[in-house]
């Protein structure tokens, strides 16, 4: 009864915390969907989302919610540099090549952000207040996030399916050849798709910055959990990422009422490895 | 064009031999040492330095000191304190002329000092190259138990004297090591003072330990356990976590739908800072919540009102420092500054109070230096006697090393004290002693007020 209690209260937690996993994965999934780069550099990327999240509401008082308009607009514009710099070059090249590329952008951030940052923990002090669910509290902080990631998953989907850049994004994503010869600019799409990848994650990091405490090397771990989903999910399906991250939530909410909470990595990462055995293409299927 | 290839590896090869070669002990470059202390923080503080003989040409010795350190990783935070104390006491005894043994010779110390990044497998390769490239003489152990454990492997596999500071775990003392000296009062005796303070204040308490799961925590919770059940106290969960932890929630909510009334766990900074947010935010409603390490650093006050009623060991703390006329009542020498010289020294050089980590660091050079004094003689095995033989007190208290077989280098001697966070009448976060009685500078904290 105790652990059926234990459930009850720490599964709205996991549901809330799995959609903003959900957006960091999209981010991912995105990148590989469109243009078959598993970009490595996402962490880090995620953990600039946080900084700027800490920078703006720390040094200039900016609400973290609305400083994440800029922090999507920079996170846009970081992509689509890193894209023209680091793997425009290496797009046609086998994959360990943009893997390579990917990596030392991972490599530069984490070296410059330690420089200026260091490693240590930074807080962002930052509260929406709380109300009792049942027998659970519901942090503002964790609602409010998990409302944004919503509203970010729905403007991906209306952005793919409704606009013309969008349509093009699917169009290169299905046959990169046809739609150039179609007069599709696969290169300013392919960079605009990196760009919303990149902007994805680093609006992931700016939410988790307002619930929990980050260092520069926090992206790693939100980097691991988006492959997680984005297998779950299927490589290459954001809207799968979605689900994928409400799962991995689920888990992290389900396992500690049953098992001890070191747990819940193992279990994680087990699963990830039995979806790749039984259904490589995730569950609600990968691309194409 | 394959026989050019080839060719063109094997002209590779044997360059690269040559250089190599030619190279002989070139390295890479050792992290340099932070910048001296300004000399006038130095001066009211310098740890005795000894009198010159009246001897002319007096010979000048320096004395490598090795030891890596976390500029980076999780464990940066306390590790870059302990350092600053290392340094602090280097630029100090330096400055005062160094040690001067009987023969005349002047003793100097210089750091040789790398990156560890946190990371046990680096902190084994470093400290390999620190005795054999390096050449250090002695060795400081790396902050925290577990880079201390993979380092005290190669400092006893090459039969280095090493002070460990910065590691309380007991079990590296008890696998047969003769070099390791340890600064730190031990894991299993870190939360006795916590539970002597509990029985007195609410002896029906429901215990929850709630811990990181590597080997200091590991160590202070299984050394605990018995000593609270000895204590009459009813353990109602008791959970580990992964050091990377950074969502508490479950956790808090395993917590209180235990019915415990006392948290004791935690374990480094930043799992420690985060589980007190979350304990907090999810008002759990403790009555009393006991962290490892992360209270006992400054940054924690950072946290705000989820810092409240937080309680932490401590190996020292300035307002219950130790004091020479506590050492003559005991009966045991004492030697190197006071606390409040050290303490002002450290403030002026690094524009921070000095924690026990910072402490630590200070004490591993200081109880160095006192053991070449006392074995007049840079020899390992002349210094390591020294260390067997010590029985003094310091501002940081007591060091006598456990010179049994079972658990050599073990400290005896040093006791620690529990410090809580509590609101002054400014309404400013400060870290107050609670425990024991006999040093506690205001009562504890109980129960924390509800957030």
């Amino acid at each position: 009864m105790q652990q059926f209690n234990l459930l009850l209260t720490s599964l709205p937690d996991g549901i809330l915390l799995g959609f903003v996993y959900g957006v960091a994965a999209m981010g991912l999934t995105l990148i590989w969907g469109v243009m078959n780069v598993i970009n490595l550099s996402h962490g880090p990327i995620i953990a600039l989302g946080m900084f700027g999240t800490f920078i703006l509401f720390i040094n200039m008082g900016i609400n973290p919610y609305i400083g994440l308009f800029l922090i999507a607009a920079l996170g846009l514009l970081l992509g689509v540099l890193i894209y023209f710099v680091a793997v425009n070059r290496v797009i046609n090249a086998p994959h360990l090549s943009s893997l390579l590329a990917t990596f030392s952008v991972n490599m530069i951030i984490i070296g410059i952000g330690t420089a200026v940052f260091t490693t240590s923990p930074y807080n962002v002090d930052f509260n929406m207040g709380s109300f009792q669910l049942g027998s659970t509290i519901i942090l503002g902080t964790r609602l409010i996030a998990a409302l944004i990631a919503i509203l970010f998953t729905g403007g991906l989907y209306l952005f793919l399916y409704r606009t013309r850049p969008g349509k093009f994004i699917r169009a290169v994503t299905n046959n990169r050849a046809a739609a150039e010869l179609m007069g599709v600019p696969s290169t300013r799409i392919l960079a605009l798709s990196f760009g919303l990848g990149t902007m994805l994650a680093a609006v992931s990091g700016a939410l988790i910055a307002t619930f929990f405490p980050f260092s520069i090397l926090s992206g790693s771990g939100y980097e691991l959990k988006s492959f997680v989903i984005g297998v779950l999910g299927g490589l290459g399906n954001p809207i799968g990422a979605l689900f994928g991250g409400l799962i991995l939530g689920l888990l992290e909410g389900i396992v500690p009422a049953f098992l001890n909470t070191a747990w819940v990595p193992v279990i994680e990462f087990g699963l990830f490895v039995v979806i790749l055995l039984i259904r490589p293409t995730g569950l609600f299927g990968a691309k194409r | 064009m394959k026989g050019k290839i080839v060719k063109l590896l094997a002209l590779l090869m044997v360059a690269s031999l040559f250089l190599a070669a030619c190279g002989g002990g070139a390295t890479e470059a050792p992290a340099p040492v932070e910048p001296a202390a300004p000399a006038e923080a130095t001066e009211p503080a310098a740890p005795e330095a000894t009198e010159a003989p009246a001897q002319p040409a007096a010979e000048e010795q320096t004395v490598v000191i090795g030891f890596t350190s976390s500029l980076t990783g999780s464990q940066e935070n306390n590790s870059k304190r302990q350092v600053n104390g290392f340094d602090l006491w280097m630029n100090q005894v330096n400055e005062a002329g160094g040690v001067t043994l009987s023969d005349g010779t002047v003793v100097k110390f210089a750091a040789q000092t790398y990156d560890d990044e946190s990371n046990a497998e680096r902190v084994q390769e470093l400290y390999t190259r620190l005795i054999n490239e390096d050449n250090a003489d002695f060795l400081i152990s790396p902050y925290s138990s577990g880079l201390t454990a993979a380092a005290s492997i190669v400092a006893e596999q090459n039969g280095k004297v090493m002070i460990t500071t910065g590691a309380a775990e007991d079990d590296a003392y008890k696998t047969g090591n003769t070099g390791l000296f340890q600064l730190y009062t031990p894991g299993s005796l870190y939360m006795t003072s916590t539970v002597d303070m509990l029985k007195e204040l609410d002896p029906a308490a429901k215990i929850a330990l709630v811990y990181e799961a590597d080997k200091f925590s590991t160590s202070v919770v299984n050394g605990i356990k018995p000593y609270l059940e000895a204590n009459g106290f009813e353990t109602v969960l008791e959970e580990s976590y992964a050091s990377d932890t950074a969502d508490f929630g479950p956790i808090a909510n395993k917590i209180a739908g235990s019915g415990a009334t006392v948290l004791l766990g935690g374990g480094h900074y930043n799992d420690g800072t985060a589980l007190a947010r979350t304990l907090y935010d999810r008002k759990v409603g403790l009555k009393f919540a006991f962290l490892l390490v992360a209270p006992a650093d400054n940054k924690f006050a950072e946290l705000g009102d989820p810092a409240v009623g937080i309680a932490v060991s401590s190996q020292w703390e300035l307002s219950a420092t130790h004091t020479e006329e506590e050492a003559a009542d005991l009966g045991v020498e004492w030697f190197g500054p006071s606390g409040q010289d050290f303490a002002d020294a450290y403030e002026a050089a690094y524009g921070d109070a000095p924690t026990y980590h910072v402490a630590g660091g200070y004490a591993a050079g200081l109880i160095l230096q006192k053991a070449i004094m006392d074995a007049d003689s840079v020899d390992p095995e002349a210094v390591k006697a020294a260390l067997n033989a010590m029985d003094l007190m310091t501002f940081y208290g007591g060091i006598k090393f456990d010179t049994s077989e079972e658990a050599h280098g073990l400290q005896l001697a040093h006791q620690m004290v529990v410090a809580q966070w509590q609101k002054n009448d400014a309404g400013e976060l400060v870290r107050q002693i609670i425990a024991p009685a006999a040093v506690k500078t205001v009562d504890p904290l109980y129960p924390i007020p509800a957030p």
